[in-house]
């Protein structure tokens, strides 16, 4: 019989062990929230809180399910990838009740100068006014329409093809200087534009004309020696003729 | 009935059987793709953010329409989104700016500063694949979920803020409100409903799109079609899910 008694420390660790495995449940089942680990360490229903947060903003698809007129009007304009609540605010409360919620109107310069405005920071090309010179004080909309912002003027010649050169050149120190100063393009051009390209300078005394030491052009045109400045270069493998001082 | 049956109504039926099979099935497959839509699954989704960087033009709307879609504090220390201008002097030197996160656009350049060239770095948080805040949270509060998203739990939160010192994105702040950390969730409410994110809604140049990695028919894989990629600090081993596209070199 001895042989079966079971000895006095094998029975207290079982208790232990008892006990422990007993805390271990109970602390498991109050600390552990609910959903935790089902997918991974987290729980899961924190997924569903997020996914169920309010939404601010509707999408231009709902604004344009009831004013398809406006929608269509700009998919054809230069703002085609704008979004309605980038300039007119948060708007699925409006969505919801058209009646109690209206958008804000963008009003005045402020929102459009938030792009258009020139900042040397801004990629080239991208179409910039210097707000101080262009028609102060006049609000923006009483030229552009937002919706479709064609400039109001039948563009020139030249940058009705090469806008993106023409807008570069407006903000630069060449702004003054007509196309024709530097390209010769005869009229055929207009109609098969790659049967007969314009000129363009080919050599380095071309800009010397203008910028040449002693030559007789503005004051505020630097002038340089040809013979030093640049070595074997050409001028425009440094300075970028559209828009001199850009990067 | 089918004795009394007349040939003109025998035609009838014969040319409106067809009409109505045509409705029911379409009824019928609109159906089907509505169950194919369905709940939400997660596991069929690995989102990624593109960001064309030589579109930027700085004008902030999307770290505006950040603020509003998640209720950000609007005091110009909390951002999920923001703007920064990289503006590399002629010494070599980068100089970083970024006023009020770039909400409401920048100032000029300072009249006379020696800038060789300057250009707008929109940022966020990258949604690592190996995310160094998940590996530190001692709760498993933040954590990936299936479609890719860093989220934080913010009822299972204890602020002990490892995860902000762990970012190396300076993506995360403690909110004062809940004193719980906060970052950005890919609008988690907005994309599980189809719709893009606030800030990807509102970019006027296209500077940021969104999409899911591994669909070839999705913005973002043309992106990476079309242009060379790179990511933020590649060296952490993060595997960083915003992809930058045509990044200059001084941007960290």
């Amino acid at each position: 019989m001895r042989l079966w008694k079971i000895p006095d420390q094998v029975i207290r660790l079982a208790v232990l062990i008892v006990i422990a495995l007993a805390v271990l449940i109970v602390v498991r089942l109050r600390f552990i929230p609910d959903s935790f680990g089902e997918i991974g360490h987290y729980r899961t229903d924190a997924l569903k809180e997020q996914a169920a947060l309010t939404l601010h903003y509707a999408g231009m698809q709902a604004c344009i399910e009831c004013h398809d007129d406006i929608g269509e009007m700009k998919a054809a304009s230069y703002h085609r990838n704008l979004s309605c609540e980038g300039c007119h605010g948060p708007a699925f409360k409006h969505v919801d009740d058209p009646g109690e919620f209206s958008p804000a109107v963008a009003a005045g310069r402020i929102m459009c100068v938030r792009c258009h405005g020139y900042l040397a920071s801004r990629p080239t090309g991208f179409p910039q006014i210097i707000e101080a010179i262009h028609n102060p004080v006049e609000p923006c909309t009483a030229c552009h329409d937002p919706h479709d912002p064609t400039p109001p003027e039948v563009p020139e010649d030249c940058s009705a093809c090469h806008a993106e050169i023409a807008r570069t050149k407006a903000v630069s120190h060449h702004w003054s200087l007509s196309c024709e100063t530097c390209h010769e393009a005869s009229p055929e051009h207009r109609q098969s534009p790659r049967s007969f390209l314009p000129k363009k300078p080919t050599e380095r005394a071309f800009c010397g004309q203008c910028h040449g030491n002693g030559s007789s052009s503005r004051e505020s045109a630097p002038q340089i020696d040809l013979n030093e400045h640049g070595g074997r270069y050409l001028c425009w493998q440094c300075h970028y003729p559209h828009h001199p001082e850009g990067r | 009935m089918s004795k009394d049956l007349k040939r003109r109504e025998f035609l009838a039926r014969f040319i409106q059987l067809p009409c109505a099979a045509m409705v029911f099935g379409a009824v019928g497959t609109g159906d089907n793709k509505a169950a194919a839509e369905g709940p939400y699954r997660a596991e069929d989704h690995l989102y990624a953010m593109g960001i064309q960087v030589d579109r930027c033009i700085g004008c902030g709307l999307c770290a505006e329409a950040c603020k509003n879609e998640n209720n950000v504090l609007k005091e110009p220390y909390f951002f999920r989104t923001w703007i920064e201008r990289y503006s590399i002097m002629m010494d070599g030197e980068a100089e970083v700016d970024s006023p009020r996160g770039g909400i409401g656009g920048f100032p000029p350049l300072e009249e006379g500063s020696e800038v060789m060239r300057s250009f707008f770095v929109p940022k966020l948080c990258n949604q690592c694949d190996k995310p160094p805040c998940v590996q530190v949270c001692p709760v498993g509060a933040t954590f990936k979920t299936e479609d890719g998203v860093i989220l934080v739990d913010e009822s299972y939160c204890i602020g002990c803020r490892y995860c902000v010192q762990a970012c190396p994105y300076g993506a995360r702040y403690i909110d004062p409100r809940t004193l719980t950390a906060d970052k950005c969730t890919f609008c988690y409410q907005r994309i599980t409903k189809g719709l893009l994110p606030a800030c990807v809604e509102v970019c006027p140049t296209q500077t940021r799109v969104f999409g899911e990695l591994g669909t070839r028919s999705s913005p973002l894989h043309r992106m990476k079609r079309q242009s060379s990629i790179q990511v933020l600090k590649p060296a952490m081993n993060t595997e960083p899910k915003v992809l930058y596209s045509d990044l200059d070199g001084e941007v960290r």
